[in-house]
């Protein structure tokens, strides 16, 4: 047997905390991992935020983001070791034998360099190439993953192209300098999933033409399916399992990477609408200030008591727009909305204290939603005083009620928002929106910052508040996975405008429209071959008409 | 009209606004300084018919605000009225020294300004290690003793027990360059060392600050060599601030050279305020505050350009 490309052995890393006022602590990310890469093979590493799939990833570098570092273990590259290489042999590694495509695009590009500059630096400071053959190669690389204008895009700004063509010029970054590994982290996690598709499908082309290798890092088992060899889970910086693809999707055999294959399954009914909603968005159009288009264009949608509306769409489609203009944060230009029979004053500031009760709001971000210096026993307390004038024992009765209801039992209401985990401190939003005893709570994206087995407990939880408390949500997401376990009835919004608004049943049943239709089958799903299948399926529609 | 070329033309348009307020309020402050001018020209045995007629003379009996657009009319066609001391043209005079001032300033910022980036950069390659600290500690120092001081400490050493360079640093039209630079050393080694800390400093964060984009990640796992994604990849992206902090400091060896001046008797606008400000000359302290706020405002117009200039998304836009 021929030696492999990658050989890791025993790879150990950690790093160093600092509590503040305290002694530092070394904490361990990865403990101890083995796995080999053949060559031209693609691996793919799957897990949750932090189980040290990204610090693996750049191991494989010899690199330690931030104050990482590896502590013990072998990382053998063409046959060397690479964690006793010297820096200046490691310079000759990276950017040449070894490359990486990171998550955000965008961030990853320096903003004041063309991007023919930074796609070409590496090949040709490593005397891979000279300039004139770096530039040919990038323009090759560049139709090859289908971006437009391959022979003029590598003159423009990073700013000057989309997120989504952004992160293809990144993988003609990372193949420019021919490389003999390339490691992909979540290349596709930031994009629309109409995006996505297309970038995937992109990356796993110019892998197979390049025959080049790549560990495949992301959370989402299912665009994994799609480009990889073999899979390792991994979990809390250890491997679960380690599999081809199709032993991994089709007979996984842990409970971790069977729940990861499962998730997402929760099965809704939807309920019938009502004859009065709680809801009722009229003809609504509106812009921001100083702006000359509309980002919504009459819209109309109603939600039902104790029912979800999930509003999805892509990024810019003016979903949260359509929520800023419920809560009155966005003034309507045109159009009006009644709550429970009568209508709302455009403006928040002009709203009785009771309609602001009355609708709550759920953000994204749990961690910049609540103020870091006050313990979450005050952040539940707040609404209780300030709507409902508890005191004393009857507050903590009640904040305790609340802490009960969102299965977070004893000894949370002195802890502050740092100590708690992304899902805890999601679950203290939706207590504080609870507090107030709310007819709606206006959900933005609340699960999109989490790792899907988490995301999951949060729409359980949600779902099992609705039954409880009778309230109505209105659910803004990107993702038809979460729309699929939520709704009762589902607007798609696509550039400003609701294109399809019904039923769940209806919506998400034959004949779609076009945008729908592209919108459905862009998500990806567990399924060996599904992604050859979409596009071939899409290019015969497009040969077809 | 290209979009940057806008922004540019309202920030000219707000300096000069700027610059207007600015007279207003120079005029209002000497306006409402006590004394009388006519009784300072003519001292305190002048009779009151004298007084009076002084004072129709100078106009002074007009309401302010005619007063006030008489001599910016004036200011306007470079005329900045006599000196009531010696009935001298002050823009005559005053040429002379701001060229003076300007001239130290130049070579000040000549030496101190590309010395303060290269040491920035030198303590962001080797932070948190002893060139850093070194760099830091020497700086600090040197801001935090008292410019005269500084003064005096290196006319000790260099000039009296070296004898490198003069402790005057006095200059006229008829002297060589060479001359010149040899009689404002001094001078200008003391400036250096009071504006490189500041500079230094900002230019030390604004690069650390960049550091930490994940763009620089990307130029390292290039290969790239540090004192290179430094030069390429960091400093393009930390120009805005740097310069900033540079043009405050520019304009402060332009505008707060005062001590210095007068530690040298150095020629230059400084003391000339100095001198006529005791002396009650108030065309004469009007205008030295005039050019005084020209400079501030224009360097920090320059500044604002720059960056503007330096952001690629003003530059290219989509």
């Amino acid at each position: 047997m021929t030696e492999p490309l990658l050989k890791v052995r025993g790879l150990k890393i950690g790093a160093t905390a600092y509590p503040p006022g305290e002694k530092p602590v070394a904490i361990k990310i990865v403990h101890g991992v083995d796995f080999d890469l053949e060559a031209g093979k693609v691996l793919g590493l799957i897990g949750e935020s932090g189980a040290g799939k990204s610090t693996i990833g750049l191991a494989a570098m010899a690199y330690g983001r931030g104050g990482v570092e590896i502590t013990g273990g072998e990382v053998w590259v063409n046959g060397r070791n690479i964690l006793k290489e010297n820096l200046r042999n490691l310079r000759r590694l990276r950017g040449a034998e070894v490359t990486y495509v990171s998550q955000s695009a965008a961030a990853s590009f320096n903003p004041a360099k063309k991007i023919m500059e930074q796609v070409t630096e590496a090949a040709i400071f490593q005397n891979k190439f000279t300039k004139s053959e770096a530039e040919a190669r990038a323009i090759e690389l560049f139709a090859k993953l289908g971006l437009p204008d391959p022979e003029t895009i590598g003159n423009r700004y990073p700013h000057q192209v989309s997120g989504g063509q952004l992160q293809r010029c990144m993988t003609a970054l990372a193949l420019c300098p021919e490389p003999d590994l390339v490691v992909f982290d979540e290349p596709t996690t930031a994009l629309d999933v109409t995006t996505q598709i297309d970038v995937l499908a992109a990356i796993k082309e110019a892998i197979v033409a390049t025959g080049v290798a790549a560990l495949y890092i992301t959370h989402d088992l299912a665009v994994v399916a799609q480009v990889s060899d073999h899979i390792m889970v991994l979990q809390q910086g250890d491997m679960v399992e380690y599999g081809t693809v199709d032993q991994i999707i089709n007979h996984p055999q842990e409970d971790y990477t069977k729940a990861l294959v499962s998730v997402r399954s929760i099965d809704h009914q939807e309920k019938t609408p009502t004859d009065t909603p709680v809801l009722r968005v009229e003809n609504v159009t509106a812009r921001y200030q100083g702006t000359n288009f509309d980002v919504l264009k009459n819209i109309n949608v109603d939600i039902h008591p104790g029912q979800t509306l999930a509003v999805v769409g892509e990024s810019g489609s003016g979903k949260s727009t359509l929520a800023r203009v419920i809560t009155g944060l966005l003034p309507p230009s045109d159009g009006q909305i009644t709550f429970d029979g009568r209508v709302l004053n455009p403006e928040l500031a002009t709203r009785p204290i009771e309609d602001l009760r009355e609708m709550q709001m759920i953000y994204q971000m749990a961690d910049t939603a609540m103020n870091p210096r006050q313990t979450v026993g005050t952040i539940i307390g707040r609404p209780l005083e300030f709507y409902f004038g508890l005191k004393g024992k009857a507050k903590q009765k009640r904040i305790q009620e609340l802490l009960d209801e969102i299965e977070l039992g004893d000894g949370f209401q002195d802890r502050y928002p740092a100590e708690l985990s992304g899902g805890q401190k999601q679950r203290v939003c939706i207590a504080r929106a609870l507090a107030a005893k709310p007819k709606l709570i206006i959900c933005d994206e609340v699960t999109s910052a989490l790792d899907p087995l988490v995301a999951d407990g949060i729409l359980k939880l949600l779902l099992n508040l609705q039954k409880i408390e009778d309230v109505a949500y209105l659910f803004i997401t990107h993702d038809l996975a979460t729309v699929r376990a939520i709704a009762d009835s589902i607007a798609v919004m696509y550039q400003g405008k609701v294109v399809r608004y019904g039923p769940k049943s209806q919506v998400l049943a034959p004949p779609f429209d076009d945008y729908t239709d592209l919108l459905l089958s862009s998500v990806p799903e567990m399924k060996i071959g599904w992604l050859e299948e979409t596009i071939e399926s899409r290019r015969m529609e497009s040969a077809g008409n | 009209m290209h979009p940057i070329l806008k922004l540019i033309a309202q920030r000219l348009a707000l300096g000069l606004l700027l610059l207007l307020a600015a007279s207003v309020l120079i005029f209002a402050g000497t306006s409402i300084l006590p004394g009388d001018v006519a009784q300072s020209i003519l001292g305190q045995s002048a009779t009151p018919e004298a007084l009076a007629n002084l004072r129709r003379e100078l106009g002074l009996n007009d309401p302010a605000v005619t007063r006030y657009f008489s001599w910016l009319g004036g200011v306007l066609q470079g005329d900045l009225g006599t000196a009531l001391t010696n009935g001298r043209d002050i823009a005559e005079s005053l040429g002379g020294r701001l060229k003076n001032t300007l001239f130290l300033a130049f070579w000040a910022a000549a030496i101190s300004v590309p010395l303060a980036i290269f040491l920035g950069l030198l303590a962001v390659r080797y932070k948190d290690r002893w060139p850093d600290k070194l760099i830091s500690a020497v700086t600090l120092t040197t801001i935090s003793i008292p410019e005269f001081m500084i003064g005096y400490v290196l006319i000790y050493w260099v000039a009296i027990k070296w004898r490198m360079f003069p402790s005057v640093a006095i200059i006229n039209d008829s002297m060589t360059l060479g001359a010149k630079l040899n009689a404002i050393a001094i001078p200008v080694m003391v400036l250096t060392l009071v504006v490189l800390a500041h500079m230094m400093r900002m230019t030390r964060a604004a690069i650390l600050n960049v550091m930490q984009s994940a763009y620089i990640e990307t130029a390292e796992l290039k290969g790239l060599g540090m004192l290179k994604i430094i030069r390429k990849h960091a400093f393009p992206n930390a120009i805005a601030p740097i310069v900033n902090v540079v043009m405050l400091n520019l304009a402060y060896l332009v505008v707060g050279v005062v001590v210095v001046e007068v530690v040298f008797a150095y020629p230059g606008m400084g003391q000339y305020l100095v001198d006529h400000v005791s002396k009650r000359d108030v065309p004469v302290v009007q205008a030295c505050g005039l050019i005084f706020a020209a400079v501030y405002i224009g360097l920090n117009l320059i500044a604002d350009i720059v960056s503007i200039l330096a952001n690629p998304r003003l530059r290219h836009p989509k």
